[in-house]
């Protein structure tokens, strides 16, 4: 007797026959009942209108009728969530089964029933579960912490779930281990801190050992798991040259499907090497003469591209290349001829001899890649080919049904030919120039010919010059993957994205939360031309794009920075860029709200916010009493007492890492010198192409930061170069203010793409020179502004006396204005500017023996303070 | 991220969604999408649709599909569907459709046991049949538990097993896998080896296996012998590794009845066992006129049996005559092949096959490929590589007697030679 007899149902009254059959006295007949349903369910018809019944049901001794209606409520509870709660119970009494089987079919498909009410009264028995006696109870509940984290993650962690499945890291069994390895995995994925379980030596030792025990899927959690451990003393890895000498394996077998035929193509062409290219070359010509058209074609293309890799060998590439041609066989010749002008162009003057036979297969060719390709070698070779005019004529008549490629060529090898051979060619560069512009709807095509046109008439030489010049060689290996984006997918080899050569997030929706895979840092390497891109700055970067709050959306339009033609871009000015409305209105001053009061709200307040009321002799202050009982001492420092050397500049990070950006590494930092803002960039080229073109342009920030001039570089950027740049700022710009206060968003354009990063501009860069108050201003506005604007901060682990403190603050412009010595603590007074007129004024006090300094801040706009006291901070510990 | 979902389709014939969160119905893309590509004759493990990656593999006319929005790890998924066929093959000995129809009840509760949340559990189906079975069972009585091997340190062996008579059985199989150009240089050689157990012993038995291993050779200072170097080693889970990497000892607690105990590869180049030389002449529009010449080349002691040597003809041959000096001819016109049987092959011979076909007058269009001359055949009694079984010890706390038995066969792999 088979199951299938339960897909026979009769559809009329189906339902409520079901129905009435749900509901029998008789348990047999109550089971038949939920197989039918589960049935109909298979075959895709809507059963959920008997839920009821179907839980009705759930309460039963049989275990397989248990298991059918615990399916039947994954399946359905989501539509009908009000019921499903009638479910609960039964979970959680299944939850206490005495049969470990019943308790972790229980948990296991509660975690499936993605309904809010039901996850609530799941807590409790998945706790219990977490620490059954049963491993098979415990490792189902391990998993059902990772359902549960994707459902509600906030309540996995209020509930301290997470601790519970990092406890079961130490379980006695190693398939409990590997399903809590799996799930914290899994749960990282999307959660903030990437690093759940902390990898150290002791939790290492016990997935070791776990690893040795437990099926082969959980040696694959666990594996996976381990990968992303770094060892400080990994030697470097030999990845290439593992598969170098198995180049064999990749040899196609005439039973391999298509697919594996390709893509061991793709692999051989990237081993190819002097060292096995007589090999790779024979094979290649076995399969050029296959059936397959596309695996022909793509042998053809493999040749070429063995040529060009490796030198020694293009000789015999060309040597076979033209043994295909003989084939005669159409779309190998083409094939072939494609290749053998890339041939031409990376080894010039080389194999012209050959142009003879390619000639005889003109005819033949009606791919537009293949005739352009000819035409282009005609073109180039013109004054070698005797009736090179007359090959070039042959494609002129149909001029108009060839393809825009086929057009362009032609008009720029009559060109070529007619500033070769001028005498002869007059009338067919006229002709091929009036088809161009006249009789051509096409811009680009016209465009073109008009610019020829001019140049033959204006300056035959110079047209030589641009027309004829020498071309670029074209790049060794098109098809090399960009090291960066290599590196990441050796980090998800045997994934997906290992598949589609694509990093992860290229493909997968609304994985930002995903974190970025990074090979380890290779410690000893010997090519120290190239320092380790990606993971080595790390905290840095992760600080300052913790800034951004989600990048895509808000950056997206961030910057409409017109990517039109590349020629405008350095002639910007800084006013037209600072006039480009980056986000639209609501210029959400920084000062507004929090000064309007007394104050006026005018952002040049800082030289007139002293109420004229305040008088000349002062009255008791409601600071505290150190300050009002020693004014007398206020006045007795000296002013001016060392040389301005520039400020403190913090060390460059990366703000732009190169996976982030195509190649483009951008690290950097903000320095003031001689009262000038200077933003000091180093731009690294880790990509395989060059880069040109670049723009850079600001978001609006808090205090109005805009580049003086346009990037200022001007030449392209070339592989693995670096070059430095400093952008001079200045705070004209539209202000809008930031969270946090510093944070700058840059938009930087290169040929490219468009990039954008935030850094966190250090607060010090903003104080202006003319910051050193009047001691008696300095005394009324310390009274005048109310003490809940006083913010106390710590500096820690100081060891410098209060002169070599005032020396070092003043090179930041921060003046001290008196100092005083209260019961042995030494007391500085200082102020400072901020560039959009804010005043800080500041009381800093050192005890003799005591490391700890106490920074008391006072500001009109208190936001402010937290940030001149890391200035503070890094100052004085530099 | 191993997240998805499997499907069983034809029309879509069951399926199972391990993580809730992704609509059931993007996979009404797959099917459009496999017709598709066959009509562009066109084939890709791995297909996407929109943000739907799905991952297939075919068994009969059914694709077992996963279909995942995550970066899976491919891998991972087409091991798991495979051994999904494998799980079901050996519950339903066939997976076809009748089958998955027949069974759906169980069906479902291992897909349910098979998997959680995308991460695969227990696939061993001699676990599952433990606990999974295809009654019905009463929850107070004798309703299945989890057995202990589901999670057990030692879980691919049950307790409590018991034979009258103790036995085990061996088998040495060495697959050569050949290729060679139409020229006649070997490009690829190489030796696949398995170990296969059948056991039959009571209890928890502790064995351990002997080999000629050249390292374990050269530990020991007994460097006279033959021995050999294994390659990529794969052990069966029961292999205690530690042991191994200390002192190449193999010692395990084996898996009732058949298993396979550990595999390797040698890349030592070894004279093809049989060489074929051929000459395949085609006159247009008349005939083609096949020579072939099969040599053995391995020691006379030994003998191939069922050697079939498979010569690609033109599709639209005809009128085919054979002559040869020791077996048989087959045309089979379904595969465009003559097929040359020889029973029995003893080592260091030589044979000769002559054939001949007529062809149409007008030639078909269509272009052929040069297939290659396959061969299969077997050798009993004989391991290429020189692998020898020294001892194997048996040795269980009752302290029974058992009898180890072992074999050696030597079998054609993927054995192909390119033809002009």
């Amino acid at each position: 007797m088979t199951d299938s007899k339960y897909f026979t149902t009769n559809k009329k009254g189906e339902i409520f026959e079901l129905k009435a059959e749900l509901n029998n006295e008789k348990k047999e007949k109550r089971k038949e009942a939920v197989k039918k349903v589960i049935a109909a369910m298979t075959v895709g018809k809507d059963v959920s209108s008997l839920f009821p019944d179907v839980v009705n049901c759930m309460q039963t001794d049989n275990l397989e009728l248990k298991k059918l209606v615990y399916l039947y409520l994954m399946n359905y509870a989501k539509s009908q969530p009000d019921m499903a709660i009638m479910a609960v119970n039964s979970f959680v009494k299944d939850c206490e089964d005495p049969n470990p089987l019943i308790r972790a079919l229980a948990v296991r498909t509660m975690g499936c029933i993605r309904v809010d009410k039901i996850t609530e009264y799941l807590c409790e028995p998945l706790r219990k579960c977490l620490k059954d006696e049963d491993p098979y109870v415990r490792k189902t509940a391990a998993v059902c912490v990772a359902k549960l984290h994707d459902i509600n993650a906030q309540m996995v962690e209020d509930q301290g779930f997470l601790d519970s499945l990092r406890d079961l890291i130490a379980d006695s069994n190693p398939m409990v281990v590997a399903n809590a390895v799996a799930a914290l995995s899994e749960i990282s994925e999307s959660h903030p801190n990437s690093n759940l379980l902390d990898l150290n030596p002791q939790n290492i030792n016990k997935l070791l050992t776990a690893l040795n025990e437990c099926t082969e899927w959980g040696q694959i959690f666990i594996l996976d798991c381990l990968s992303n451990y770094n060892p400080k003393d990994e030697r470097e890895a030999q990845r290439p040259e593992i598969l170098k000498q198995e180049i064999k394996v990749f040899f196609v077998k005439y039973n391999d499907p298509i697919y594996v035929k390709l893509e061991k193509l793709d692999i051989m062409i990237r081993l190819a090497s002097q060292a096995n290219i007589a090999q790779v070359l024979a094979e290649l010509k076995e399969y050029a003469t296959e059936v397959d058209v596309d695996f022909v074609r793509k042998a053809v293309r493999a040749i070429g591209r063995c040529a060009i890799k490796v030198e020694q060998s293009a000789e015999r590439c060309v040597s076979t290349l033209l043994d295909l041609i003989q084939t005669k066989v159409n779309y190998v010749v083409q094939e072939a001829i494609v290749v053998i002008r890339d041939i031409f162009r990376k080894y010039p003057n080389k194999y012209e001899s050959i142009i003879a036979t390619l000639c005889e297969n003109l005819d033949s060719l009606d791919e537009p890649d293949a005739r352009a390709a000819m035409i282009w070698i005609v073109g180039e070779y013109a004054e070698r080919i005797d009736n090179a005019d007359e090959l070039l004529e042959s494609f002129l008549e149909g001029f108009h049904d060839e393809s825009t490629q086929v057009q362009l060529t032609l008009l720029t090898a009559i060109v070529k030919l007619f500033l070769k051979k001028p005498s002869e060619t007059q009338e067919l560069v006229q002709q091929v120039l009036s088809l161009a512009t006249q009789d051509s709807d096409n811009p680009d095509l016209r465009d073109r010919g008009y610019i020829y046109w001019r140049l033959l008439s204006t300056d035959p030489v110079t047209a030589k010059e641009v027309v004829l010049s020498e071309k670029p060689l074209i790049s060794e290996e098109t098809d090399l993957i960009e090291p960066t984006l290599l590196d990441e997918l050796i980090c998800h080899i045997g994934s997906l994205a290992s598949v589609y050569h694509k990093p992860p997030n290229a493909f997968v929706e609304g994985s930002h939360g995903i974190h970025r895979k990074h090979l380890p840092i290779q410690h000893g390497s010997i090519d120290t031309g190239e320092s380790p891109v990606s993971a080595g700055p790390a905290a840095p970067i992760e600080q300052a794009q913790s800034v951004i709050p989600s990048q895509g959306d808000l950056l997206g339009d961030l910057l409409n920075l017109d990517l039109g033609p590349p020629v405008n871009v350095p002639q910007q000015s800084s006013m037209q860029m600072g006039a480009v409305d980056l986000l639209g209105g609501g210029l959400d001053s920084l000062l507004g709200g929090d000064l309007g009061g007394g104050v006026g709200g005018s952002p040049a307040v800082g030289q007139n916010f002293i109420p004229s009321s305040v008088p000349n002799t002062f009255a008791p202050s409601p600071t505290p009493a150190v300050l009002s009982s020693g004014l007398n001492d206020l006045f007795e420092l000296s002013t001016g007492m060392a040389i301005t050397t520039g400020g403190y500049v913090t060390p460059k990070s990366i703000w732009l890492p190169a996976v982030k950006a195509k190649g483009l590494e951008i690290s950097g930092t903000f320095s003031r010198r001689q009262g000038q803002m200077y933003m000091d960039m180093t731009f690294t080229n880790k990509a395989l192409q060059h880069m040109t073109d670049f723009a850079i342009q600001f978001n609006k920030n808090s205090f109005g930061v805009i580049p003086t001039t346009p990037l200022p570089i001007h030449t392209p950027l070339m592989p693995s170069q670096s070059i430095e740049v400093s952008l001079p700022l200045n705070t004209i710009g539209p202000v809008m203010k930031m969270d946090p206060l510093n944070n700058l968003q840059v938009a930087v354009k290169n040929n490219i793409d468009v990039f954008y990063f935030s850094g966190l501009i250090p607060l010090n860069i903003f104080f202006v020179e003319d910051g050193k108050m009047e001691r008696q201003v300095f005394l009324a506005t310390w009274k005048d502004i109310p003490n809940e604007n006083e913010l106390q901060y710590q500096i820690k682990e100081c060891h410098l006396n209060a002169d070599t403190v005032s020396g070092k603050l003043q090179n930041d412009n921060i003046y001290t204005i008196a100092k005083r010595n209260v019961e042995g603590q030494d007391m500085l007074y200082q102020s400072l500017k901020l560039t959009n007129g804010i005043w800080i004024l500041a009381e800093l006090r050192i005890q003799p023996g005591n490391p700890n300094y106490t920074l008391s801040l006072k500001c009109r706009a208190p936001e402010v303070t937290q940030y001149v006291y890391q200035v503070y901070d890094s100052v004085l510990k530099n | 991220p191993q997240a998805f979902q499997i499907f069983i389709l034809h029309k879509v014939l069951i399926s199972r969604n391990y993580m809730g969160n992704m609509d059931m119905n993007e996979v009404d893309h797959f099917m459009p999408i496999m017709m598709r590509m066959e009509e562009d004759a066109e084939s890709l493990p791995l297909v996407t649709h929109g943000s739907a990656h799905f991952l297939w593999i075919k068994h009969r006319n059914l694709y077992l599909v996963a279909m995942t929005k995550k970066n899976a790890n491919a891998a991972l998924v087409y091991s798991f569907l495979y051994k999904m066929v494998e799980v079901f093959k050996e519950y339903f000995k066939e997976l076809e459709e009748e089958s998955i129809r027949d069974n759906f009840v169980t069906v479902y509760e291992l897909m349910d046991e098979v998997m959680d949340f995308g991460f695969p559990q227990t696939t061993d189906s001699k676990i599952l049949q433990e606990y999974i079975t295809q009654q019905g069972h009463k929850l107070d009585v004798g309703a299945p538990r989890p057995p202990a091997t589901v999670t057990n340190a030692v879980s691919w062996r049950s307790e409590g097993i018991k034979y009258r008579k103790n036995e085990v059985f061996m088998d040495v199989i060495e697959s050569v896998n050949l290729l060679v150009s139409a020229t006649g240089s070997v490009l690829r050689s190489e030796i696949v080896g398995s170990i296969k157990l059948k056991v039959v012993l009571s209890g928890m038995p502790e064995l351990r296996l002997g080999l000629n291993d050249k390292v374990l050779f050269e530990i020991t200072g007994r460097e006279k012998c033959k021995t050999v170097e294994l390659e990529d080693v794969k052990f069966h889970q029961c292999v205690r590794l530690s042991r191994f990497e200390n002192d190449r000892t193999i010692s395990f607690i084996p898996p009732d009845g058949e298993s396979e105990l550990m595999s390797y590869r040698l890349n030592t180049t070894v004279k093809p066992l049989i060489w074929i030389e051929s000459v395949i002449e085609k006159f247009s529009h008349s005939r083609v006129e096949i020579k072939v010449k099969a040599r053995s080349q391995f020691k006379s002691r030994s003998t191939a049996n069922n050697v079939a040597i498979m010569v690609p003809v033109p599709s639209d041959a005809d009128s085919p005559k054979f002559k040869t000096s020791t077996g048989s001819c087959k045309y089979l016109p379904e595969k465009s092949v003559v097929q040359w049987n020889i029973k029995s092959f003893p080592g260091g011979k030589e044979y000769m096959m002559r054939a001949h076909f007529g062809l149409p007058s007008v030639e078909s269009t269509e272009l052929e490929g040069r297939r290659p001359i396959t061969v299969n055949f077997e050798i009993p009694y004989f391991t290429v590589s020189g692998i020898q079984v020294r001892y194997l010890k048996i040795i269980e706390k009752s302290g029974y007697e058992a009898l180890p038995w072992v074999r050696y066969i030597t079998q054609s792999g993927d054995y192909q030679l390119r033809t002009n």
